[in-house]
């Protein structure tokens, strides 16, 4: 079964962002190698109004796949709702990734302010993908407001740490069995991105770990397979832990010798 | 044979040089009112640092820029504003990663502990530890090197005419050469400008003797020292091509990073501010062209004066002997 947002079929379950490539060459080229269907663009940090970056919004367009807009760089409800609406002028799309920035050292979002734009937004006509912590409070706010994805950290922005605390992840999964759940944030290296879809995720925002990688293009293919691989693996039931060994041959009926 | 080189900035400079060096005539056009009025070179910082920018740039830019380095000793070691000190790259003890980071992708330099870095920048000392020191680098006042590459080909009898904004193909007895960077964008498919802002700050109580850069996961900045306890400090890069001032935000990150190198800047004078947008291709390398008469290049980015001297020998080549097989910079990192 593919991923639904927002009533829109997605084949992929690896979102990119497009921010810190070494080139727009290189970019174009990862994408592609990643098979996302969706790419997130920060409006704040790539250019510094909303008519300069044409260039880069050209590019990005000819890539032919989904815009995600996100307001990265937001540190206010205004800030965060005046991107979103320069977003939307921009790329004609009502899809917003909501950052809204708490505090500049570990980028944690201000959950408090995430909710009133959220409201703000979807009130808007937004279909709002709010980049949040694990909070099940924060979470539940969020739905209220009419939010239908939620995008949970697995570490800080660019932290490249992986899965801070699996049990947070994991609880919000069973708490929210049925809202599409996007891990943003704090992945570094395949196996996390892995270690996600095994618990369950429906998919995978990575940007740092790929556009930081010596090698781009190679990275965002690791990441591709290695979502599918998680995937894969939550639909096949894994087996359980054990303390002790289990044989995998049956000794009954093994020769005595 | 007369060869019409459109622009004087770093790029038309570098050119009309080497075809005046190969006992060509040349004649220089240029819409600004003096050398640098017009020119994103005049922001530049000067780094001649081929094996640091090789973090994110290809091999091609590397080995090229340690030509192009070798360029400019050539011409300016003797009376010129050029000083082989290296580059030392630092980061905060709670970056440390982006140093390893750095120290994994690059090459030719050697780690320094806390004290042979006190031996280099005794104004570090105790506040920054390891560091990464990369001795065969250089860096060239950009200005006073344009200007001085002014005044040689004067010297020389070459012809200047500044304030004369002139369209390529009105010369159609001559060739030409299109230096104009982002002005000739029209005449180029997939060039787009990237926004950089600089400053220039002023402090007698710091001194350095060799470019600084500060690694920080999101606003790495280089200080050049000048002359006069001058010091540029930049760049942004920014995927935009407005020319507005510097905007608040870069300030802060520009000023906050100088501040994090040393407290004494916070007391510095800002003596100048500016913004300009450098033309890029979407890999970031530079391309030289033709159609008919007129040659173009174009898309140095940031790696103004670290290429410009080996696009002006490539392009000089290629315009004098037809034979001449122009590799560009492109084909060579696709090796």
């Amino acid at each position: 079964m593919s991923l639904i947002l927002y009533d829109e079929k997605i084949n992929s379950r690896l979102l990119v962002g497009s921010a810190q490539y070494p080139s727009p060459a290189l970019l174009v080229e990862s994408v592609k190698k990643s098979q996302t269907e969706i790419i997130t663009v920060s409006l704040r940090r790539e250019s510094s109004g909303s008519q300069s970056g044409q260039e880069f919004w050209h590019l990005i367009n000819q890539l032919k796949i989904r815009v995600l807009p996100n307001t990265a760089g937001c540190f206010t409800v205004k800030e965060a709702v005046t991107t979103a609406h320069m977003a939307r002028e921009i790329f004609n799309t009502n899809w917003i990734k909501l950052e809204v920035i708490g505090e500049e050292d570990t980028l944690q979002p201000n959950v408090f302010a995430l909710v009133e734009a959220a409201k703000i937004l979807t009130e808007d006509g937004f279909k709002v993908f709010p980049y949040t912590t694990d909070d099940l409070i924060v979470a539940n706010k969020l739905l209220e407001v009419g939010c239908e994805v939620l995008m949970p950290w697995a570490a800080p922005i660019g932290s490249g740490r992986g899965l801070n605390n699996p049990y947070g992840l994991q609880t919000m999964r069973s708490h929210f069995p049925h809202v599409p759940l996007i891990v943003d944030a704090g992945i570094g290296v395949p196996s996390h991105a892995t270690q996600v879809m095994e618990l369950g995720f429906d998919a995978v925002l990575i940007n740092s770990a790929i556009a930081g990688a010596g090698q781009p293009e190679a990275m965002a293919e690791a990441f591709s397979l290695a979502i599918q691989a998680g995937r894969l693996a939550y639909k096949s039931i894994p087996i359980e832990a054990r303390d002790m060994a289990t044989p995998s041959t049956p000794i009954m009926g093994k020769a005595f010798l | 044979m007369k060869v019409i080189v459109i622009g004087a900035g770093v790029m038309g400079l570098t050119l009309a040089t080497e075809l005046d060096n190969r006992g060509v005539l040349v004649e220089i056009y240029e819409r600004g009112c003096s050398v640098g009025d017009k020119a994103c070179s005049w922001l530049a910082g000067g780094m001649l640092a081929p094996w640091c920018e090789r973090e994110n740039a290809p091999l091609a830019v590397q080995q090229y820029g340690k030509k192009s380095y070798q360029w400019w000793r050539n011409y300016l070691q003797k009376e010129g504003d050029l000083y082989a000190n290296g580059t030392l790259v630092i980061a905060q003890s709670r970056d440390r990663q982006e140093l390893l980071r750095f120290s994994r992708r690059t090459e030719n330099f050697e780690w320094l502990d806390g004290e042979a870095l006190r031996d280099l920048e005794p104004d570090l000392a105790d506040r920054f530890s390891r560091s990464l020191y990369f001795a065969d680098e250089g860096h060239l006042n950009p200005r006073t090197s344009l200007q001085f590459l002014v005044e040689r080909l004067q010297k020389k009898g070459v012809a200047i005419h500044f304030n004369s904004m002139v369209d390529p193909k009105s010369f159609s007895q001559d060739i030409v050469v299109d230096c104009r960077g982002i002005k000739s964008k029209e005449d180029w498919n997939g060039i787009r400008g990237v926004r950089g802002e600089m400053l220039i700050i002023k402090t007698e109580e710091v001194t350095f003797q060799r470019p600084i850069r500060l690694l920080h996961p999101r606003f790495p900045l280089y200080l050049v020292p000048r002359k006069e306890g001058q010091f540029m400090v930049g760049a942004t890069m920014i995927e935009s091509e407005k020319r507005h001032s510097v905007t608040v935000r870069s300030m802060l990150e520009l000023l906050g990073s100088a501040y994090a190198i040393h407290p004494a800047f916070a007391e510095a004078e800002i003596v100048e501010t500016g913004c300009d947008v450098r033309p890029a291709f979407p890999d970031n390398l530079p391309r030289i062209k033709q159609e008919k008469n007129i040659w173009s290049i174009n898309g140095l980015y940031r790696h103004g004066f670290l290429l410009a001297p080996i696009m002006a020998e490539k392009a000089a080549n290629a315009i004098l002997d037809q034979n001449y097989k122009l590799e560009q910079l492109y084909e060579y990192s696709c090796k």
